[in-house]
Parts: structure tokens; C-alpha cells; sequence
């Protein structure tokens, strides 16, 4: 029992890991979102579930916070998202798309594709 | 104000799943069976439920009962092999050297009415492979692809919000 | 034993936490820096909670609890500070 804990609590940091490492390599916010959102919400279900198993009188408590950590990380992230996007961050120029200038909130925007370099400056 | 709720044929089997509910909340957040905490938390269960089965309705949820929360089960069930499917996904396009995004946004449209089933088809669709939901207008969804596979409204409603819709439509019927 | 793969694995979580640290001091807009510090807090529960097990202490289970919940008001202010101002 104890060993599969283990095995999930380092499956679990495998992919906070990745998750953090997207945040630093990936081009634009929206992108970074993706792999923040993703792979920290996993993964921080994961470590906190494979405490629980490894000590079971927490397990319950574990459970909660993990719940928690799912149901709210999307909503924070939307919010932010949808923050950035209406303040006119601009997208990286490798995207191919931008369909949100159909709609009337949008068309204030200053967000447009080929703005943003790809390479950070130094 | 209770005399006319009571009336409500959902009132009474609303409160009992409400109360269950905030018993199982209760024991797992003290850990313990000591009888004392028990009888605070049935009291204080018992006046929460009370207060909220007011205004539980009026958030849009449905009345609760059997088959809805075995759907809802199935759901969870196969939303978290999605969440498995994304992660690996998502890790392949960052460790990749050269990483193979080709992002944009794209409209999908929505046949659900209420806004709490729209919000959980909204979080469904941020833990799913390479979409997130960037704001909702009316019934249609943005959306942020991480690798944008059509551009036509039919089609990307097809392979992103399908998988999801068909069991929220019976959740929320 | 088990205390001491816990701390190894505290320590990689500690790195993903170093290397968010960086982009919030590089990113070059607000909005990247707000997605930095959202990846910081889910990813601090996180730690949270594995401290608590090294330590064998049950309260820091409580502290993630309190933590997550003042994170996601603080990020969903700030989300709508990005979106028109205060």
C-alpha cells in the first residue's frame, strides 16, 4: 500500500514539474495557461491523493483538498484567460486562428496574431 | 415562507440529499466518530441544509435523484481518463525540442440551457486535450486550441464538446 | 524511509516552483505574471501537503486548505483587475 502511494505521489511530481516547465518555455500566455492549467491540476491531485493513501487517517481530508484544488484551478485560470485576452495581450505568431473578433466584445480589442516574437528578448 | 416551499414536491427529498451530503463533508473534515462531534455536525448540517435547499433550485441545478448521480459518476469516470490523456499530451508538446503547437481560437456552440451546466461543460473542456474555454457568449463558447485541427463551427463543436454533451444533456434534461 | 523519498520529491516540486519564479520575473506582461503566480499556488498546496507528511504534522493539512481557498479569491481579483481596472 505504502508503495503505491509512492508510485502516485511521484507521478504526481513528475508532472508538476513538466507543468512548471511549460510555464517557462512556452510562447504566449494562452499557451502557458494550457500547460499551467493541465499538468498542475493533475498533478497536484495526484501528490495529494498519494499522501492520503500512504497515511490512511488523512486520507479523507486529502480527498477534500484535492477536490478542491480540481474544481477551482479551471475557473482561476478561465478568469485570468479571459482577463488577458480582453485587455489586448497579443498572441504568439506562430497561431493560425483568431475568431473572436466576431463577436461584438471583442471588436475593441487590440489582440491580433504576429505581434509578439517568438524569441524573448534579451 | 417554509409552508410554501413545503409544497414543492421536490422540497423534502431535495433536503434529505442535501443533508447526507453535508454529513459526508462534515466527516471528512474531522477525521473522527466521537459522539460529541457527531451531534454538532447533524445540528449544523441540519441548519445548513435548511438554508440552502432555498435557494438550491433557483441556481438552475436539477432536482436530484438516482439515476442523475449514476450518470454523474460515469461522467467523473470518463473525464478523468481525459484528464490522464491531456497531461500526456500537453508534457509531449513541452519536453518536444521543437514544440509542435500551431495555437488560434475557434467558436463551438452549445445546446444547454442553464449556466451552472454550461460553467462544468466550460471546466470539462480546460482539463480535456489542448482546448480551454476562454469566455462564454450566449450559447457559443471561445475556445483556445493548442493545435487547431479545423476552423469550421460544425466540426470543432464535433471533436471538442460532443464527448461531454451528451452526458450533461441527460444530467441537466 | 518513506520520509526520505518525500523530501527528494519536495525538493523536485521545489525546483518546478524556481523555475515558475523565473518567468515571473521575466514575463514580459502582467497577464504573464499572474499565470506564473497561479502555477505557484496550486503547485505550493501541493507542497503543502508533502511537507506535512515529512514533518508529521497534521496541521498543515489545514493550512493548504485555507491557502487554496484565499489563492483562488486573490487570483480571480486580480483577474478582474486585468480585465478593466479596479
Amino acid at each position: 500500500m505504502e508503495l503505491f502511494g509512492m508510485i502516485i505521489t511521484g507521478i504526481g511530481t513528475i508532472f508538476l514539474l513538466i507543468g512548471n516547465l511549460g510555464i517557462l518555455r512556452l510562447p504566449d500566455v494562452y499557451n502557458r495557461i494550457q500547460a499551467g492549467t493541465k499538468c498542475t491540476t493533475l498533478g497536484a491531485f495526484l501528490t495529494i491523493i498519494g499522501v492520503g493513501i500512504i497515511q490512511p487517517a488523512w486520507f479523507w481530508k486529502c480527498l477534500l483538498i484535492a477536490l478542491f484544488v480540481l474544481v477551482t484551478n479551471p475557473i482561476s485560470s478561465h478568469a485570468i484567460a479571459r482577463g488577458s485576452h480582453k485587455s489586448g495581450v497579443p498572441m504568439c505568431d506562430r497561431s493560425v486562428v483568431d475568431k473572436s473578433k466576431e463577436f461584438e466584445e471583442y471588436k475593441a480589442t487590440k489582440a491580433t496574431i504576429k505581434i509578439v516574437a517568438f524569441k524573448e528578448k534579451k | 415562507m417554509l409552508k410554501k416551499n413545503v409544497e414543492n414536491k421536490y422540497w423534502v427529498k431535495n433536503f434529505l440529499y442535501l443533508f447526507f451530503f453535508l454529513i459526508i463533508i462534515w466527516l471528512a473534515l474531522t477525521s473522527t466518530f466521537q459522539w460529541e462531534e457527531l451531534i454538532v455536525g447533524i445540528l449544523i448540517s441540519f441548519l445548513l441544509a435548511l438554508f440552502l435547499n432555498k435557494n438550491y433550485l433557483k441556481l438552475g441545478f436539477p432536482p436530484l435523484s438516482i439515476k442523475r448521480i449514476a450518470v454523474s459518476i460515469v461522467y467523473f469516470i470518463v473525464l478523468f481518463f481525459e484528464i490522464i490523456k491531456a497531461n500526456f499530451d500537453v508534457a509531449y508538446r513541452v519536453i518536444h525540442p521543437k514544440m509542435p503547437i500551431k495555437p488560434g481560437i475557434v467558436v463551438i456552440k452549445t445546446g444547454l440551457k442553464q449556466d451552472i451546466a454550461k460553467m462544468i461543460l466550460a471546466n470539462s473542456i480546460t482539463l480535456t486535450p489542448g482546448t480551454f474555454t476562454l469566455d462564454i457568449i450566449e450559447d457559443k463558447l471561445l475556445i483556445h486550441w493548442i493545435n487547431v485541427k479545423t476552423e469550421g463551427l460544425e466540426e470543432a463543436t464535433k471533436i471538442i464538446g460532443e464527448r461531454f454533451e451528451k452526458y450533461l444533456k441527460v444530467i441537466f434534461a | 524511509m518513506s520520509e526520505t523519498i518525500i523530501l527528494i520529491f519536495s525538493a523536485i516540486i521545489a525546483l518546478g516552483i524556481f523555475l515558475s519564479f523565473l518567468r515571473m520575473l521575466l514575463g514580459p506582461t502582467a497577464s504573464d505574471r499572474a499565470v506564473a503566480v497561479d502555477t505557484i499556488t496550486t503547485t505550493v498546496v501541493a507542497l503543502l501537503v508533502l511537507l506535512g507528511f515529512v514533518f508529521k504534522r497534521y496541521v498543515y493539512l489545514d493550512v493548504s486548505l485555507v491557502y487554496s481557498v484565499l489563492a483562488f479569491v486573490g487570483l480571480v481579483a486580480l483577474a478582474r483587475f486585468l480585465e478593466k481596472g479596479i
